[in-house]
């Protein structure tokens, strides 16, 4: 079972005074550590958690949490090559807010923004080529939110 | 050809002259070494590539969204059909964070079988890859004698499963079921057979002028855009990035086991062809030792936990135990309820990270089923690797990448 280490924490705490008036919290759930900033602070976050060693982008994505508001969970995981951890970045935005790129810091976050755009219509600011991915350029709406019938849209042949 | 009479399909550029002299040509969909259905629209100035954009999503099934209507058990299903040249992987990263999510663990027998399989799997996808590329590179007899050894690895996993390919052996709570009587001693004749091939292997490919000349010092990746790029797997290890999370951060039983990581730093395509290479020789020492943890089927030996909120009972426990029939019902009715949280399991799968994150609201259903997969990194790589190389070039880099497009696409 993976567990937080002081350092993680002692990490957390320095980006919550780094970023006093943009951090929301930390959680620690399941031996994870996750870290809630504002969307202006995200990239700086993630600037900073690379700075500390994170330098592993392992996955960008986001949870649509429909009743919520703001509506979505953008995400990022980060890991250490030293210490082998994994830090949750977390930043929420509502539905037609832009969220700063995460590409000026990793060139690799470039694809998983792109798929995010394209299943979950969030956009990225400042992202060099941001067009659909993985669905024809001509699609219409965005699969992976929730109120997104899994059927397809109406009138779909897919059904 | 003028521009006028340039030809042009409706869903894109076909081939086309740029006014600046170059060509574009369409590389794919339907292109035998991009070992699926990836595109890739290449830009070139006569042979040499100057601008390339892979287009993926030819794939797509909507796998992340399916698995928001399925059950935990069902979405087991889903996660064989990502990966199909290792199902078992997949199976197991997603069985992993299940577990975590609901809190359990599962018998120390269950941890070895998981290891013993993860890594004949490994070996099979390799086989797959040591094939085509050497196919992609002219030397077409690999590809007879590696698919040969990878159907042998197939039986084991259709002995065990029933299946060959979408095994779904391994579940949240342990196993499908127990391993079948001689299971143990048919891998070892396999693991035996393997071992004394690779000797061979080596003869076919490393003595052979043509692959070397065509892979030394083709395709660099350098340590600092693997890092910049998120490359996992093999293809990061060539290029001095020390990262497997099978010994970094251990899983099902990794940490009982003794094991070398293989690290090259040249960054080649040659280099990532020895460090599978050397892989394969890792996974079946690590088989080996694997045969010694585990004890035989057998009544009373476990293959999964005794938690009947998650695993049914077993069958002639259904005639007497009235208990054991709700648990039975309500298992194939509804489902386990994993408490409400998120979790983000990665395992070391034969192309690298698979991360399995998971969000849970408290239902019998994902709520949202997110899967990092090493290929879609990697292929992200392409333009990369092959800027400023030759046609020709492109082909065995690809090879060396070893994308899987149904992983890639989800």
């Amino acid at each position: 079972m993976t567990t937080v280490s002081e350092e993680m924490r002692e990490l957390g705490r320095a980006l919550s005074t780094q970023f006093a008036e943009n951090f929301l919290g930390s959680r620690e759930d399941r031996g994870e550590l996750t870290l809630w900033v504002l969307p202006p602070a995200w990239r700086d976050a993630a600037r900073f958690l690379r700075a500390g060693g994170y330098d592993h982008l392992s996955d960008l994505t986001a949870v649509d949490y429909l009743d919520r508001e703001p509506r979505f969970d953008v995400m990022a995981i980060v890991a250490s090559h030293q210490t082998h951890d994994f830090i949750r970045l977390k930043t929420v935005v509502a539905d037609g807010q832009p969220v700063d790129s995460l590409v000026p810091v990793w060139i690799g976050a470039d694809w998983f923004e792109r798929e995010v755009f394209d299943l979950f219509g969030i956009e990225f600011l400042e992202h060099p080529n941001l067009k659909r991915i993985l669905l024809p350029k001509d699609y219409q709406g965005h699969p992976l939110r929730k109120d997104y019938p899994v059927t397809g849209p109406a009138g779909s042949r897919f059904r | 050809m003028s521009t006028s009479d340039t030809n042009t399909l409706s869903s894109g550029v076909y081939t086309e002259e740029d006014p600046s002299g170059y060509t574009i040509l369409n590389m794919g969909p339907q292109h035998p070494s991009t070992h699926g259905v990836l595109r890739l629209i290449l830009t070139l100035d006569g042979e040499r590539v100057v601008r390339s954009e892979p287009d993926i999503g030819y794939l797509h099934t909507g796998i992340e969204k399916t698995a928001e209507v399925k059950t935990y058990q069902q979405a087991l299903t889903l996660t064989d059909r990502m990966d199909y040249l290792a199902p078992l992987s997949n199976n197991l990263g997603f069985s992993l964070a299940v577990e975590k999510l609901l809190g359990i663990e599962v018998p120390e027998r269950v941890s070895h079988i998981r290891v013993l399989l993860a890594e004949l799997q490994r070996v099979a996808s390799h086989m797959v890859w040591l094939g085509t590329s050497g196919l992609d590179a002219g030397a077409m007899s690999m590809f007879l004698y590696c698919f040969q050894e990878r159907e042998i690895i197939l039986d084991l996993f259709e002995a065990v499963s029933g299946v060959r390919m979408m095994t779904s052996y391994i579940q949240p709570g342990g196993l499908m079921a127990d391993l079948n009587p001689g299971f143990l001693e048919m891998t070892e004749k396999v693991i035996n057979e393997l071992e004394s091939k690779i000797d061979m292997y080596y003869g076919l490919l490393d003595r052979n002028p043509i692959w070397n000349e065509r892979t030394k010092k083709i395709g660099i990746l350098t340590p600092e855009m693997a890092r910049e790029y998120a490359i996992v797997g093999p293809v990061a290890r060539a290029s001095g990035v020390d990262w497997d999370l099978r010994r970094d951060r251990p899983y099902a039983a990794y940490a009982d086991y003794e094991f070398k990581v293989p690290i090259r730093t040249e960054g080649d395509s040659y280099s990532r062809y020895i460090v599978r290479m050397e892989e394969i020789e890792e996974s079946l020492k690590i088989c080996r030792q694997a045969l010694g943890k585990i004890t035989p089927p057998g009544v009373g030996v476990p293959y999964r936990t005794d938690d009947r909120k998650i695993v049914p009972p077993p069958k002639y426990e259904i005639q007497y135990s009235m208990e054991s029939l709700i648990h039975h019902f309500k298992l194939f009715t509804e489902g386990f309820t994993p408490p409400p949280g998120d979790v983000y399991v990665a395992v070391e799968g034969p192309r690298g990270e698979v991360g399995f994150h998971m969000v849970s609201d408290g239902s019998n259903k994902p709520y949202r089923m997110r899967v990092r997969t090493p290929s879609f990194t990697n292929v992200q790589l392409i333009p990369e690797l092959i800027k400023g190389l030759l046609l020709a070039d492109v082909v065995v880099i690809l090879a060396s990448i070893d994308f899987v497009l149904g992983d890639c696409d989800r």
